[in-house]
């Protein structure tokens, strides 16, 4: 699905290396797991993947299906399966998350060259899958992100994840400023789109989010680089003996 | 359930109206008709010739060359934040007409050249009465819009006449208005924007040519919207159009006015004079969508905008609502005002303006609080993109006998790129210690991060600085008519088009 080949990455701005040569190979269907201490590279991976601005690929490969992501645009890359669940959620004044959603849903359904969904078709769908993430009506209606809780902005990314159905998920510290409950319904929200087929990257600093979506496989990042990679049991490792234990063994 | 998706602002049709359009000013075709100009230049004699041509009543005559004479005293205004070449006014066209409009006027729209009608059907103007506005259907099945277009300095037509007559109402062009309601017109013509009230106002008093015509009797719920059309073909022409409201005692009428041009090197002056009198109890609501051609992308040519619009609210609790979406012109000067003469009474005023490339716009309003109670709000959203100038000018004025009177104003600034201009000029006169007045601005930027969040879901660029301008401009696009909404979310994606990246 995903491969990752000695992806060099530094910023555009200044002279700073920040990933120096990731190597990851996610399966379909399979869910990996990025753990590593602050500033290893993990959200770089995520945004570059994505296709923000700002970085500089100075070496490397990323393809999706075999597609190359680094050559396309944001846009492109989200219709091609990508998906990227923010940290930040961005708020949008005006824009009500609704029409968000179906924007973004069209737009995509759009570049695949399919038929757009009818706005009764749409609704229905959307009322169901913020069901299941506890979205009322109300959240719905309120502009993209603007007033949301910590928690509100979390699940509002996994439905617009659900939503667009996308083959291979990123999550960027999805578990940052949750609190227990709300860690619990965005993990099931995700465990709901495990079908055997899509696949996912999660991004964290803690293993409490991987008690609640279960890796098969974990990587530890630091300083830039894959330095080990395991089992679920990895993470408990960490857990156990913070980071510092691991990067001695591997240094 | 519907219901929610249209109050969300901004609709999907924005985007696809942006995908299915090139980017470029789509009205900017010219009409290949056979036109009679008057001689070139402003002279007594033109001024006598457009009232001879709209054969109008003696009195009418007298009244314009009043205004030509202090006209001629008085100074361009330079106060206003906008810089453009000094205009020669003896060289502009006063008068154009089709010339199958000359000698015999058409008696109905059947009539009428059908070159003109084609214009009008390629702008998306439904002229033919099932028609309805800009090809947008209607949500509520038969919702009717009647239309009366304006041709450089003529009217071509006005819709569903019969149907008004039946309800009292009476619109049709100002020029017919002189002659068929001509005690109507002399009554009410140049009480709320005097002939002498500024240097382009005193002009169009001059050589004002055609414009719409609207009385709304006592009582009267006008049955269905008006609307204008009004469209530059000629070259090197000015239009002046004139237009007048007027709705009596507890009447209510909803008026929508559009604009375009052809595309041209050369700049084209526009100066209009609009005047709404409203009675008691009665209200109108008067929308704009404004899209003259604006100049190229290196800021040729385009309509130098300058226009007087003011609405007097004469009776207590008379009500009235302005709201404009100002995406075209090179240079903007407007300031749709209201004087709150009648106690109770309201003046509101929603505005979007929007300014690309070379484009400048000074555009607000006056609000003149006279009577005990009167309210206004103000909500402006100016953009600025390109190397454009835009300029929120306002004043709030609370006169003596104004007690408790109140204003709200909101006056936010979208910054698109770092070679634009925002600013905010308000004025505020309070003269009794019993009014209220609340002054909110606001400057951001299209911010990078918005717009990626947009694209990693999908939205190309373009359609990702749609959705967040329209998101900014929600609290106006929501003041405006259900098929205007959509015409001006579409606008508001197209003239930005280009002005990231």
């Amino acid at each position: 699905m995903l491969n990752i080949k000695n992806l060099q990455v530094g910023l555009e701005e200044e002279e700073k290396q920040i990933l120096k040569g990731v190597d990851l190979n996610i399966g379909e269907g399979e869910v990996h797991a990025i753990m590593g201490p602050n500033g290893s590279g993990k959200s770089t991976t995520s945004y570059v993947l994505a296709g923000k601005d700002g970085y500089e690929v100075t070496g490397g490969s990323a393809t999706l299906n075999g597609e190359e992501l680094l050559d396309m645009e944001p846009e492109e890359r989200a219709a091609a399966g990508l998906f990227l669940a923010f940290q930040y959620p961005v708020e949008i004044p005006g824009v009500g998350n609704m029409t968000f959603l179906r924007t973004a849903v069209n737009a995509q359904r759009k570049a695949r060259g399919e038929e757009e969904l009818s706005a009764g078709e749409f609704l229905k769908e959307v009322r169901a899958k913020a069901k299941s993430l506890k979205i009322d009506a109300d959240m719905l209606k309120r502009p993209v992100n603007v007033g949301f809780s910590g928690g509100e902005k979390k699940r509002n990314e996994i439905l617009q994840m659900a939503m667009l159905e996308p083959k291979m998920c990123v999550l960027d510290e999805t578990d940052s400023g949750l609190d227990v409950d709300a860690m619990k319904l965005v993990a099931e929200g995700v465990n709901a789109l495990r079908d055997g087929k899509r696949s996912f990257l999660v991004i964290t600093h803690y293993q409490r989010l991987l008690d609640h979506i279960k890796p098969d496989v974990v990587h530890i990042m630091a300083d830039g680089k894959i330095v080990k990679t395991g089992g679920p049991e990895l993470a408990l490792e960490v857990e156990n003996n913070g980071y510092a234990d691991i990067l001695a063994e591997v240094a | 359930m519907t219901d929610m998706i249209a109050k969300d602002g901004v609709e999907e049709e924005t985007v696809e109206a942006v995908k299915s359009l090139s980017g470029e000013y789509k009205y900017g075709f010219s009409t290949d008709v056979e036109m009679e100009y008057a001689p070139l230049g402003l002279t007594e004699d033109i001024v006598r010739l457009i009232s001879e041509k709209n054969e109008e009543p003696e009195w009418m005559l007298e009244w314009r060359l009043q205004a030509f004479e202090r006209w001629k005293q008085m100074e361009e205004p330079d106060w206003a934040m906008v810089d453009y070449p000094k205009i020669d006014f003896q060289d502009i066209y006063y008068y154009a007409r089709p010339a199958s409009m000359a000698e015999e006027k058409p008696k109905s729209l059947d009539d009428v050249d059908p070159k003109l009608l084609e214009t009008y059907a390629k702008l998306g103007i439904p002229l033919k009465e099932q028609a309805l506005l800009a090809g947008v259907e209607a949500p509520e099945g038969e919702r009717k819009v009647a239309v009366d277009a304006v041709f450089d300095s003529v009217s071509v037509g006005t819709t569903f006449q019969d149907e008004l007559k039946k309800a009292g109402v009476i619109f049709m062009s100002i020029s017919e208005a002189l002659k068929e309601h001509p005690d109507l017109v002399k009554k009410y013509i140049g009480t709320v924007v005097p002939q002498s009230d500024n240097f382009y106002a005193t002009l169009n008093s001059a050589v004002f040519s055609d414009g719409s015509f609207v009385y709304i009797p006592e009582g009267v719920k006008c049955p269905m919207e008006l609307s204008t059309y009004f469209r530059i073909n000629a070259e090197n022409t000015g239009q002046f159009e004139r237009t007048l409201i007027i709705a009596e005692k507890g009447s209510y009428v909803s008026y929508l006015e559009g604009c375009t041009a052809p595309q041209r090197d050369v700049a084209q002056l526009h100066a209009a004079v609009v005047e709404l009198v409203i009675q008691e109890d009665a209200e109108i609501k008067y929308s704009t969508v404004q899209n003259w051609f604006p100049g190229d992308a290196e800021g040729k040519g385009g309509i130098y905008n300058f226009v007087t619009k003011r609405a007097d609210c004469r009776g207590d609790r008379a009500k009235v609502m302005w709201t404009q979406v100002e995406t075209g012109s090179a240079v903007t000067w407007k300031y749709p005002s209201c004087i709150l003469r009648g106690d109770d009474s309201q003046g509101e005023f929603y505005s979007i303006a929007i300014a690309n490339n070379f484009q400048q716009a000074d555009t607000g309003t006056k609000m003149i609080h006279l009577g005990k109670n009167t309210k206004s709000r103000i909500v402006s959203k100016g953009i600025s993109a390109g190397k454009a100038q835009n300029t929120y000018r306002g004043l709030v004025s609370m006169h003596p006998k104004a007690a408790n009177a109140r204003n709200y104003t909101q006056c936010d600034s979208l910054l698109i790129g770092d070679k634009c201009g925002a600013h905010t000029v308000p004025y505020i006169e309070v003269k009794n210690n019993t009014a209220r007045v609340e002054h909110e601005a606001t400057t951001s930027k299209v911010d990078d991060d918005q717009l990626f969040y947009c694209r990693s879901r999908g939205m190309d660029e373009e359609e990702a600085v749609a959705l967040v301008v329209n998101g900014f401009c929600k609290e106006v696009l929501q003041a405006l008519p259900m098929e205007f909404a959509m015409e001006a979310q579409a606008l508001v994606a197209i003239s930005l088009e280009g002005s990231v990246g």
